[in-house]
């Protein structure tokens, strides 16, 4: 039952994605403009590259991401759609974890499009088996986060500017992990020697999902 | 079926419910009337288990809430002021969602027996969001008793419904309850009520002033019954 919630949730996000495009159209546009402004920004030579294109793609999926944590459960609220799924007898933990899949979801589509535009743009090859494992932990532990934060704040009027605010202070361990494993990997370090960031990323997952599965049920009750 | 004793609920310092007492029986169809404020609304979120009480006991379908809420929600139906549909998905995908989030079985069969019920098969393949409010309430219903739930409870379901959407819903309610369901009907509508309902609560202020069976309303009627209770608050 718990993982038949859990899809239906995930299918439903997905189809009602497909058919308005608010969410993803939103992530995608932001992300690809603000890579592009950093593109002329910072006109770099490759030994400044390899430093500097971890924190602009991660500032790119921290800031897309919040965008769409923004509108993952307020845009239920606001369709008034919220109340039913809270009537459905289901584990409030499997709506949680439906949230957070489709949430890791838009990301992953945004990266998509965002990584190979910004190896074209910066002459940069950012397809390491290893950089895109700390993409998908670091998104993970994001989407974990940012969808138990976004039910918190979705009753707020302020929600817009409450989000972020409890968000980037909580994502900030998350964000500098994948920021400092990002760098080393595409400054050619074999993986053992970011191993230490990985170590920290994979415990923040466990840690922020764990948690949110327990709280998610008092954190989405009036 | 419903029982509610000494049911109080604050919301930031104001008081919606004071101590209510309440109680439903199988087949009964109550009418909750009041003025706004009156609590209605409240009373029927604590039900569905949408609100926690602050005081008192609740017991839906023999589960006390919130305790055993999500037991209790199998057996509830809910039609809110607002539909609680997708407006982009279609309505078939809609009753298919909500189905597959009750464990409803063989759901393809029931989606199309509730799309019957309803009156809405010919339209089961269009987007919600291209619906008349009449279409969206009986769709609402529709997606209330996808589930074939032992309690349904309705927050003001005509509001907003033409002569025709009216009557089409006081059908869909009788039939609901001559098959045994408690229905519990939040409504300004004394109309409506007094046609369809077996029980009239009048709610004022958060407190339950009268209740009487449909075969116990004096001579002068519902809505002179009406009046004296609000005017005594």
């Amino acid at each position: 039952m718990f993982l038949r919630t859990v899809w239906a949730i995930l299918w439903k996000d997905l189809v009602t994605e497909w058919r308005n495009r608010q969410t993803f159209s939103a992530m995608l546009v932001f992300a690809l403009v603000v890579i592009f402004l950093f593109n002329f920004a910072l006109e770099l030579n490759r030994g400044a590259q390899a430093v500097v294109t971890s924190g602009v793609i991660w500032v790119t999926f921290a800031f897309c991401g919040t965008l769409g944590f923004n509108r993952s459960l307020s845009a239920e609220q606001d369709r008034g759609c919220l109340d039913g799924l809270l009537l459905a007898p289901v584990n409030r933990a499997a709506i949680y974890v439906g949230k957070a899949l489709s949430n890791l979801v838009f990301m992953l589509a945004t990266a998509v499009v965002v990584l190979p535009v910004y190896s074209l743009l910066y002459n940069t090859n950012l397809f390491i088996p290893a950089f895109l494992l700390v993409v998908l932990l670091g998104m993970l532990g994001y989407a974990a986060l940012g969808t138990m934060l976004s039910g918190m704040s979705m009753r707020s009027r302020m929600r817009d500017l409450l989000l972020p605010v409890l968000l980037f202070p909580v994502a900030l361990p998350l964000l500098v992990a994948v920021v400092k494993a990002s760098s080393g990997l595409l400054e050619g370090q074999p993986l053992s020697a970011v191993r230490h960031w990985m170590d920290l990323l994979v415990v923040y997952d466990i840690i922020f999902v764990t948690v949110s599965l327990l709280v998610f049920d008092e954190v989405i009750e009036d | 079926m419903i029982e509610v004793s000494c049911l109080t609920k604050r919301f930031d310092g104001k008081t919606a419910l004071r101590g209510l007492d309440f109680r439903a029986v199988a087949g009964e169809f109550v009418a909750l009337l009041g003025p706004n404020g009156a609590g209605k609304t409240t009373l029927l979120y604590i039900l569905a288990s949408l609100l926690r009480p602050t005081k008192g006991e609740v017991r839906v379908a023999g589960c006390p809430l919130p305790h055993h809420a999500a037991a209790a929600r199998r057996s509830v139906g809910f039609v809110a002021h607002q539909p609680l549909l997708y407006p982009d998905l279609t309505a078939r995908e809609n009753l298919t969602f909500f189905g597959r989030l009750y464990a409803v079985p063989h759901l393809p069969q029931r989606v199309d027996e509730v799309l019957c019920l309803v009156g809405l098969m010919e339209c089961g393949n269009n987007l919600v969001r291209t619906f008349s409010r009449g279409m969206l309430q009986r769709l609402a219903i529709g997606r209330a008793v996808l589930h074939d739930p032992q309690i349904l409870l309705l927050d003001e379901p005509y509001t907003g419904l033409d002569q025709a959407a009216c009557e089409m819903l006081d059908a869909m309610l009788h039939l609901q309850a001559m098959q045994g369901r408690v229905l519990v009907m939040a409504s300004h509508d004394l109309g409506h009520a007094a046609r369809l309902a077996s029980r009239f609560d009048i709610l004022v202020s958060g407190n339950l002033k009268v209740s009487v069976f449909r075969e116990q309303i004096p001579a002068e009627g519902l809505s002179a019954l009406y009046q004296q209770a609000v005017q005594s608050q």
